[in-house]
């Protein structure tokens, strides 16, 4: 506990330094604003501006704490126009549309933007605090987690989402086929045969998980938008000045609580990152708490979950960086690659050799969630006003930001022609009434769970049996269990104390 | 990329006095890293970028190609960029690799220029700090008796370098690579992850990236694949050789280039490269970045390719890679 105290002293020393506070200041507005673009997440944002911080020449610590600014302020920025457009700003903001994008158009958007805010806030502080407190344990226990855990996690993520979507059955099945079709795409990671390439170089690394996000969603949403505008049947969306009231926190405050913790504990898993945390959060809370049937018609907690979860995972993946030296998401292995551009060995001697780096990053997070709530709050009218822009600007200006976000990812003219082909194809799914989560979450959990399976396999001969061999697996199999049986359990039971109550009467 | 451009001109003009010794007079000179920033081509690309600083007129930019691990790049360089004097783009090991099993294409090692290198890297094989192997003798002793009975993995598929060398290892054991129970994790730091963990009992990884576990004793290094010691802080680690295992893997980084550049862009090259070897910054450069010095360039670097090709294609074969 002294040594948590005393590296945090030294922490906050470094954070509050004025140059340093600005920095925090600065990376967290730059990133929400590059979050709140379609097609430009967390690993982007940090990706370009890594060399900029580079460039400039600042101390290591400085350079990381702009970097971590603009990661945290990403991961909150990616809610914005999943909730205003309808268009996802990053992977982990994908759950987000489900419920914020309808609370939008039912005139809420400045409720859904600033519930979220409040969410975001909840799951990063929280992630925080429990890295300060106990990074080194949490470490240690993320990496007992093998691949045969992995493949119980993915079947209870599967699980959790099987309830999700769709009002199709079949059509929630075939979207999640397509998804896992799509994650087969490059080459395979155990045996290194391509797959499904056709000889072209430019998918041979697989498809990027962005590319089909912003393709499915992004594009399809905005064909959508412009075959109702040809029809003449946009409706504008009505727009108040709604904020978040101290009754959906106090409905929200328990989704809050479980969606930051399962965010949190998949965040810190090497591999897992916040698409995954925010989906199983969405999942579970749906399992849990939706009584009625008002998940994915703009249900508060809905909208909590996800954002909790998917703040709670970008400071959860921060730990085995940290610890282990191991990057627990895309945009942490970036970190990473800052850290050694920087002469600095991330791994187990970090804290011990570079304090000022490592605790300095840790007390600008706690700085850089408070800055993002209160850079946040108050910008939620103006983001809210973006609807205001007549759909004529509107539409082709997503469209631009998509494709300048997409090319800069790569600098691959090719990435364009995926994006707009999936666009199209997305389009003709959802005239099919096909939900599109399905697919993208298929192919996020799917090509885990191959690797997965494989690498568990690979370790033990081909025998299957390893993968109920501990207790972690054999943990997340009953969850599994217990998420598609205990609401039908509950039904029965509902139903058979109306009958009762009914025969009483 | 332009924010980049003018981000690493800043970097250069802002950390490099420019001394008054002979300068290659390149244009806009840059250097492409086949991969996303901040990974290893990321870092051989500075190596460029700072090293040659003192010995081009003006300074080496870094840009990104990444897209098909390497594939896209080396396709651009030669078709469209082919006759591009200005540039140079990063490759290791892993790529002549990729060249042999066919990943990048129609291309090979003779349709591009190889221009110097920037440091060298060195297999590794490491085990937990509490596993029973002691010595790399106890590894090979059960490779040989039962190849099913130690679970060795790394940051690669099959086919990749991480897998060479367990294929390697495998092979003076006496097995043939495809009995060898090989667990692709997707990076290094996945595989290191395992091995803390448990999941995998043996990890063919680089030495560079054990500096960071030397002093915490998480792992231990059984043998380095060196042809003979390496420096400090590495001089403690015994080689595979010296343990009478002949096994040895050098992950090579350096630089290529357009196989239709003139012969004057290209010595141009070539002289800034053999300008920096030549001083201690370079060496301090190398050191810095995690590599170990190994300098070779213009018919040299291109004679080593080959020889080094040649070695790949074989090992590619027996190990049922390629036809």
């Amino acid at each position: 506990m002294d040594t948590v105290l005393s590296g945090l002293a030294t922490g906050f020393a470094v954070a509050l330094d004025p140059f340093n506070l600005m920095l925090v200041m600065v990376g967290c507005f730059v990133g929400t604003l590059i979050g709140a673009l379609p097609g430009l997440g967390p690993i982007n944002g940090v990706a370009i501006l890594l060399p900029i911080a580079y460039g400039l020449g600042f101390q290591p610590e400085s350079a990381l704490i702009l970097l971590a600014g603009i990661y945290y302020g990403a991961e909150y920025g990616g809610r914005i126009s999943s909730i205003l457009l309808n268009v996802p700003g990053d992977a982990g903001a994908v759950m987000t549309t489900l419920d914020g994008n309808p609370m939008a158009r039912a005139g809420q958007a400045g409720r859904a933007l600033s519930l979220s805010a409040v969410a975001s806030f909840a799951g990063g502080t929280f992630a925080v605090i429990l890295m300060s407190l106990f990074a080194p344990a949490l470490a240690g226990f993320a990496v007992t987690f093998g691949p045969a855990d992995y493949v119980a996690l993915m079947v209870f993520a599967f699980a959790s989402l099987a309830s999700l979507v769709g009002k199709s059955t079949v059509k929630t099945l075939l979207g999640a086929t397509i998804g896992l079709m799509l994650a087969t795409i490059g080459i395979d990671a155990n045996t290194g045969v391509p797959r499904y390439t056709f000889g072209l170089p430019d998918i041979l690394a697989g498809i990027d998980f962005l590319i089909v996000v912003v393709g499915l969603f992004g594009m399809a949403e905005l064909l959508t938008l412009v075959e109702h505008q040809a029809r003449g049947t946009l409706k504008s969306l009505p727009v108040d000045k709604s904020f978040v009231s101290m009754a959906d926190l106090a409905a929200t405050k328990w989704t809050i609580a479980r969606a930051s913790v399962i965010g949190f504990f998949i965040g810190i898993l090497p591999g897992t990152g916040a698409s995954v945390a925010s989906a199983v959060a969405y999942g579970t809370e749906k399992r849990i708490s939706d009584k009625d049937g008002t998940f994915g018609t703009g249900d508060p907690r809905g909208l909590a979950a996800p954002e909790a979860a998917n703040n709670a995972a970008a400071g959860g993946s921060m730990v085995p960086m940290l610890t282990l030296g191991i990057p627990g998401s895309g945009t942490t292995a970036i970190l990473l690659g800052a850290l050694l551009m920087f002469n600095i060995q991330p791994g187990p001697m970090m804290f011990a050799q570079r304090p000022e780096v490592a605790w300095g990053l840790v007390a600008s997070m706690y700085i850089g969630n408070v800055a993002l709530l209160v850079i946040n709050l108050p910008l939620v009218g103006l983001f809210a006003r973006m609807l205001t822009i007549p759909q004529h600007y509107l539409t082709p200006l997503i469209a631009i930001l998509a494709f300048i976000g997409i090319y800069t990812i790569v600098g691959n003219p090719h990435d364009l022609f995926m994006i707009t082909g999936l666009g199209v194809f997305g389009w003709f799914l959802r005239k099919l009434d096909f939900s599109l989560a399905p697919i993208v979450l298929g192919f996020v959990l799917g090509g885990l769970f191959e690797d997965n399976l494989r690498r568990a396999l690979s370790i033990s001969g081909g025998d299957w049996s390893i993968l109920v061999s501990n207790w972690k697996s054999l943990l997340l199999y009953a969850l599994a269990l217990l998420v598609v049986i205990l609401p039908i359990w509950l039904g029965r039971r509902a139903r058979a104390n109306a009958v009762r109550e009914a025969e009483t009467h | 990329m332009k924010i980049i451009h003018l981000s690493t001109a800043l970097a250069c003009a802002l950390g490099f006095a420019v001394p008054g010794f002979a300068q290659s007079e390149i244009d806009h000179p840059e250097c492409v890293a086949p991969a996303n920033p901040g990974g290893g081509f990321d870092l051989t690309c500075r190596v460029a970028q700072t090293g040659l600083a003192p010995h081009v007129s003006s300074p080496v930019q870094v840009n990104f190609m990444p897209g098909g691990i390497g594939a896209v790049a080396f396709n651009q360089f030669n078709t469209n960029r082919a006759d591009d004097g200005s540039a140079i783009v990063a490759f290791s090991t892993g790529s002549l690799l990729n060249i042999i099993t066919g990943k990048y294409g129609a291309f090979d090692e003779k349709s591009v220029r190889w221009v110097g290198t920037a440091g060298a890297d060195f297999g590794a094989v490491v085990v937990r700090a509490d596993s029973d192997y002691q010595s790399l003798k106890d590894v090979m002793d059960d490779l040989s008796a039962d190849p099913q009975s130690v679970v060795v993995g790394a940051g690669g598929s099959v086919g990749s370098q991480d897998w060479m060398k367990g294929a390697l290892l495998m092979r003076e054991a006496g097995g043939t690579p495809m009995q060898m129970r090989y667990v692709a994790f997707d990076g290094g730091g996945d595989a290191i992850a395992a091995l803390l963990g448990g999941s995998i009992k043996v990890y063919t990884g680089d030495v560079g990236e054990m500096v960071p576990y030397l002093d915490s004793g998480d792992m231990r290094v059984l043998a380095v694949l060196s042809p003979e010691r390496l420096e400090a802080p590495f001089d403690q680690l015994p080689t595979a050789k010296e343990q009478g295992y002949d096994v040895e893997w050098t992950i090579l980084r350096g630089f290529y280039m357009g196989g239709k550049t003139s012969d004057e862009d290209y010595q141009k090259w070539v002289d800034a490269f053999e300008a920096a070897y030549a001083t201690e910054e370079f060496a301090q450069i190398q050191h810095d970045k995690g590599l170990l010095p190994l300098n070779m360039s213009g018919e040299e670097l291109s004679a080593s390719i080959e020889g080094r090709m040649q070695t790949l294609r074989e090992i590619a074969t027996e190990a049922g890679l390629i036809q």
